[in-house]
């Protein structure tokens, strides 16, 4: 047994040693790629890395960044913190990157927040939305070389309340939301201030667990107190019962949600009829008709055909930006590359035009997506007012 | 009132679903008095069954049913002579905790099979919903569907155990395995029939569940059934009407509860009604007092 693990320390100790001898003469830019490839939210990783395996093959058709091919290390963390963190390890030391890309999750990049500080490698993520990715929560501070090109989540809140009092006009709301979910709390939380603070009223708010599918009892609720609008800040699976139990019912009020709501199988659940009148806020639509937007979906449905969703878009985003920063710069240093990516402004990005703020959390606009007989439709695009 | 009455519809369409689990409990604990803890699983494979029936090989939902119950049948007798049956013998709590052990390794079993997603059921029959007294009530085809389903269950039941010769020999298996079996009834073929009974009741259950809210995912069996297994203990388990009543109970709770006060008290209220009605009534409402075999 002892001789086994020798060897097998021997055979691992010549495998780092030859890996380290080759790396000094790279003709290459070396990006790291660090998604959740398989495992519960492979969906996740899986378009994004679409976005971001497109936003590089567009960059080397066109000859690459002053003459260099980008090579993207693409590594699968199974959707598994604590593996993000081996393979932002590995990407760092053994296939020097110059910039680390991902991962999807906010559990999975706080793990991998002290690996990239340490290397000081900058760090995107296309979708971790939690506050605590960008800033140290500990001492309020922004983390130097992390950043987002989505949104976070009160943005979404500010902007849906916004909406629903501008937009449908409504001033009696409901909000109904996921009370084992933090995602789903803290939006609620935003949302009712919000309305509360632009002289709306919330006549009715409950929370459901996570186990639950009958809807119908605390509708009526919502019916009997006269709501104008319903807002249900949750995942897809969750929201299609509700909307459809609401309707059978005969609540036919507009419902408003999140980017939660963004799945092909809300449709498939609910039904095409019941989504009539129901909105979300989302960070891009696919339908929107911006040239930045239309050219993105037309090349990403050339090369994989299917629409690309918010992952895939997000994808693109944050590896364009990423490679516009390395050529405008020039330099292949980590640290030439963070600071230039901290001074992003008015990037034109598909999922809005970008600029960073102190907290590396991208100020843009917030799609608003109206279902059309089952369709996703853009209905408008608004900025967050603070 | 209106609302009261809104609600209280609102809980008995829960409730039918409850009570059509229920039933399925409270046959296999009333033949051999073991809790099968698996049942809610059994209700999963039925329902998974009905999705490939329907959606992969095109079945009418008739035909889909029937095929359900039948692989869910076999699933439930390969249990009970897998699991169950070497236990027989030993102590009751060996054979409750096997049960248990049963229903997680499905789950988990389900889940490396099926996957984590939730699947969209197809929906096989129209989602009608009727609007009585000026829309003031709303009453959807789905709801009649498991209303109905769930009494021409209880009923076929109670006709099969009070009426059949099966049935007999189920009651005489019940009440002492060896004098029966000294009978010339074959023991082991009554508790297979009986788990054939009751998972094909698990299996419709899982179907019209499947129907009813649109979804289907690998642990979709575990709360319902929990849920149901207190609706049969309220109503007195082992008795059949006693699971539907129970099951109905517990719906109109949960209801009343979520629509007056708050869904986060329904499953507190819940228990607390259940542990009062044990203390007055020990074997549950319909329960009859039998005393101790020795």
């Amino acid at each position: 047994m002892k001789r086994i693990m020798l060897i097998a320390f021997i055979a691992l100790l010549a495998v780092s040693l030859i890996g380290c001898s080759s790396e000094e003469t790279s003709d290459t830019i070396k990006i790291g790629v660090n998604y959740e490839l398989s495992g519960p939210v492979a969906t996740y990783g899986n378009n994004t890395v679409d976005g971001i395996k497109l936003a590089i093959q567009e960059v080397n058709d066109a000859g690459g960044i002053n003459g260099k091919m980008v090579e993207a290390v693409i590594l699968d963390n199974k959707s598994d913190p604590a593996e993000a963190l081996s393979v932002a390890t590995k990407l760092i030391a053994e296939e020097q990157v110059i910039a680390h890309l991902g991962p999807a999750t906010s559990g999975a990049a706080l793990n991998v927040v002290p690996a990239v500080t340490d290397a000081k490698i900058p760090m995107i993520s296309g979708s971790a939305t939690n506050p605590d990715v960008t800033v140290d929560p500990a001492t309020g501070e922004t983390r130097e070389y992390v950043f987002r090109t989505c949104f976070t989540d009160p943005p979404q809140a500010i902007v849906g309340a916004a909406f629903a009092m501008d937009n449908l006009g409504a001033k009696k709301v409901a909000i109904y939301y996921d009370n084992t979910n933090d995602y789903s709390k803290g939006l609620y939380q935003v949302f009712k201030a919000e309305i509360e603070a632009a002289g709306g009223v919330v006549v009715a708010e409950e929370g459901f667990s996570a186990d639950d599918q009958e809807f119908r009892p605390t509708l009526t609720k919502f019916k009997d107190a006269g709501a104008e609008l319903v807002y249900v800040p949750a995942y897809y699976e969750k929201v299609a019962k509700i909307i459809s139990q609401a309707r059978e019912l005969g609540i036919d009020v507009p419902f408003l949600g999140a980017d939660g709501w963004d799945s092909p199988d809300l449709v498939a659940i609910a039904g095409a009829a019941a989504l009539n009148n129901t909105y979300f806020t989302n960070h891009y639509s696919s339908s929107d008709d911006a040239p930045e937007v239309a050219d993105f979906v037309k090349a990403f449905q050339a090369a994989y055909d299917k629409t690309p969703d918010s992952f895939a878009a997000l994808g693109y985003d944050t590896a364009k930006l990423l490679l516009a920063v390395i050529a405008e710069t020039g330099s292949e240093d980590p640290q030439v590359i963070t600071d230039a990516l901290a001074a992003t402004k008015d990037f034109p990005a598909v999922t809005g035009t970008l600029t960073f703020d102190e907290f590396h959390n991208p100020i843009k606009e917030i799609a608003i997506i109206e279902m059309v007989d089952g369709a996703q439709v853009l209905n408008t695009k608004i900025a967050p007012s603070n | 009132m209106e609302t009261l009455i809104a609600q209280i519809l609102n809980g008995l369409s829960l409730g039918s679903i409850y009570a059509l689990i229920a039933l399925g409990y409270t046959m296999v604990y009333g033949i051999i008095q073991l809790i099968n803890f698996a049942h809610g699983e059994i209700l999963m494979i039925g329902a998974y069954v009905g999705y490939f029936s329907v959606a992969v090989l095109g079945l009418n939902i008739y035909m889909a049913l029937l095929l359900s119950m039948f692989v869910s049948s076999l699933v439930g007798v390969l249990i009970e002579r897998i699991a169950y049956k070497p236990l027989r013998k030993s102590g009751r709590l060996s054979v409750l905790i096997t049960a248990i052990g049963m229903s997680l390794l499905l789950q988990n079993g389900g889940l490396i099979v099926f996957g984590t997603d939730f699947v969209p059921f197809p929906q096989v029959i129209e989602r009608i919903p009727y609007r009585l007294f000026g829309g003031r009530f709303v009453v959807t085809s789905h709801q009649i569907l498991i209303f109905a389903v769930s009494i021409l269950m209880m009923l076929l039941l109670q006709y099969i155990v009070g009426y059949t010769k099966i049935g007999m020999a189920m009651r005489a298996v019940s009440y002492d395995k060896e004098a029966a079996s000294l009978m010339g009834i074959n023991v082991d073929n009554v508790i297979s029939f009986t788990f054939v009974i009751g998972s094909s009741l698990g299996a419709v259950a899982g179907v019209l569940l499947g129907l009813y809210y649109q979804t289907i995912h690998p642990l979709m069996g575990f709360m319902p059934g929990l849920k149901a297994f207190v609706a049969a203990v309220l109503g007195g388990i082992g008795v059949i009407p006693g699971a539907m009543l129970g099951g109905f109970l517990l719906g109109i709770i949960e209801a009343l509860v979520s629509g007056y006060w708050s869904t986060t008290y329904k499953d507190p209220v819940v228990f607390v009604v259940l542990i009062v009605i044990l203390i007055v009534k020990p074997t549950g409402l319909l329960g009859k007092n039998t005393s101790e075999k020795v």
